[in-house]
């Protein structure tokens, strides 16, 4: 049953200095889909997708691909991109990927392969602090496809590209994704949400949506998955009055 | 095997990203030798005391400057999330800790080698005993210098505060390891803290060799008490070294 989840919360709740981050949230995201987190900045997103990777003091159920979230065995099955690029400037692109095959402990040739999926190939020798922000942005989720990870965790890994290299991404998200991939993107932009087959609405530190897209539509009767989210947010404004 | 390719691949990334600094790798190894020159200008008319400060400084350069830079280089992996995205692979601590070991060792030893041969053969300074003994311990206060730097970014949180921590930790033990006054002309109570200090050691092996003909004990209970240090420091620094954080 569990096994059918790629994330299972059950009050998962994070405190940083004394306020709540997370406020005990239940959610479920499913395996071989795309997850859009989708809320405001400072809505827990970062937070809630530290927790997933396993990086972040918390508490709580939280499961990860079958096993509690953080356990050693689950290292190489996630690949996490933050939010700004952890990568090397000052080395080449090509050091960058060399670098982290060796530490995932992969081929070297593995390297050649993800600067091929995240289109840097002509870039390959050039030093990562004198690329683009968007070019850096890629090294980025390069360095997390090694070692092919079942579960890919993306913080707005779209913020401030061109149309056409974003569409390009959203392509590689879905080819990744019928491979049997799991990912979870988050996004503070709503139209990111239109590419997702689920959706997870959080707002300050609260789940008001988890589940397909679709229905999410339908049972606000909206078009647009930002309309959607306003309708949620009043019903639940509402809700408490 | 994993393990070991993970700290060689970590000292061979380092050296990669320094090599495409070219001006602190120039810095880094002209400095000790210019401030070496300096000295020995400064003690024109008094070679004797030339001869016996400069033997301390080829402990204290490599061990500052070793400092600076690990310390310096390991608080933007840490502040850059590159170490967060290290800690989620199944890298060891340790092995990113003795890569870090490795490559500034190997920046230390060409420092050192180039310093020593300078000040020996070109300035004059006079060594007694092995020159071998002379780059060993060098090589002891560059390991030293990595490992307390290594452990001192753990508790800075800026650059700024990475850089304030030479005054505050380093200063102190090249003033009284000896190389002003001698240890046991220093206030009893101050002595006893210089003998708790690990380039008090460093210095005192230094002085030695280049005094004695033989290696004595006393020079291998420093070389000891050095290596001691360098373990415990590694040791501490590789425990702060987090994969959960708030």
């Amino acid at each position: 049953m569990t096994d059918d989840f790629a994330v299972l919360a059950k009050k998962l709740r994070v405190r940083r200095q004394k306020t709540d981050i997370l406020h005990g949230l239940n959610l479920t995201i499913r395996r071989g889909a795309i997850t859009g987190l989708i809320g405001p900045s400072g809505s827990g997103k970062t937070t809630l997708m530290r927790a997933i990777v396993g990086v972040q003091v918390r508490e709580g159920t939280l499961t990860v691909l079958g096993k509690s979230a953080g356990d050693k065995s689950l290292r190489p099955r996630i690949g996490y991109v933050t939010q700004s690029p952890a990568v090397y400037g000052d080395l080449t692109v090509l050091q960058n990927l060399e670098y982290f095959a060796a530490m995932v402990g992969v081929e070297r040739r593995e390297a050649h392969a993800a600067i091929e999926h995240v289109q840097l190939t002509q870039q390959e020798r050039q030093l990562v602090q004198s690329l683009s922000g968007g070019q850096r942005a890629r090294v980025s989720l390069a360095v997390a496809l090694l070692g092919s990870p079942d579960l890919l965790v993306l913080d707005e890994p779209t913020v401030g590209l061109d149309p056409i290299l974003r569409n390009d991404l959203w392509r590689l998200f879905a080819e990744l994704a019928t491979q049997g991939k799991t990912l979870i993107v988050s996004s503070h932009v709503m139209d990111e949400a239109e590419r997702c087959d689920d959706v997870v609405l959080l707002r300050s530190g609260r789940v008001l949506w988890d589940g397909s897209r679709t229905a999410l539509l339908k049972r606000n009767n909206t078009k647009s998955v930002g309309d959607a989210f306003v309708a949620m947010i009043e019903e639940a404004a509402h809700v408490s009055r | 095997m994993y393990h070991v390719r993970a700290s060689l691949a970590t000292a061979r990334r380092i050296t990669r990203q320094l090599s495409h600094d070219k001006r602190t790798v120039m810095l880094m190894f002209l400095a000790p030798v210019l401030l070496m020159g300096l000295l020995r200008w400064v003690f024109s008319d008094t070679l004797k005391v030339f001869d016996s400060v400069a033997p301390a400084m080829l402990g204290v350069f490599p061990f500052v400057i070793m400092f600076l830079v690990t310390s310096i280089t390991t608080l933007r992996e840490r502040t850059g999330g590159t170490l967060e995205r290290l800690m989620a692979t199944r890298v060891g601590k340790a092995d990113i800790v003795m890569g870090y070991a490795l490559a500034f060792s190997l920046f230390g030893v060409i420092q050192s080698l180039i310093t020593s041969l300078v000040a020996i053969y070109v300035l004059g300074m006079d060594v007694m005993g092995s020159l071998w003994f002379v780059i060993a311990i060098a090589i002891a206060d560059t390991l030293l210098g990595v490992a307390l730097g290594l452990l001192a970014s753990a508790f800075a949180k800026t650059e700024f505060q990475a850089v304030q921590f030479m005054p505050a930790l380093i200063f102190p033990q090249i003033i009284v390891c000896g190389l002003f006054v001698p240890l046991a002309q220093l206030p009893n109570t101050l002595e006893v803290i210089a003998y708790c200090l690990p380039l008090t050691y460093a210095v005192d092996a230094l002085n030695r060799v280049t005094e004695q003909l033989n290696v004595v004990p006393e020079m291998w209970r420093d070389v000891a008490v050095v290596g001691g240090f360098i373990v415990v420091s590694l040791v501490l620094a590789s425990l702060t070294l987090r994969r959960r954080t708030k």
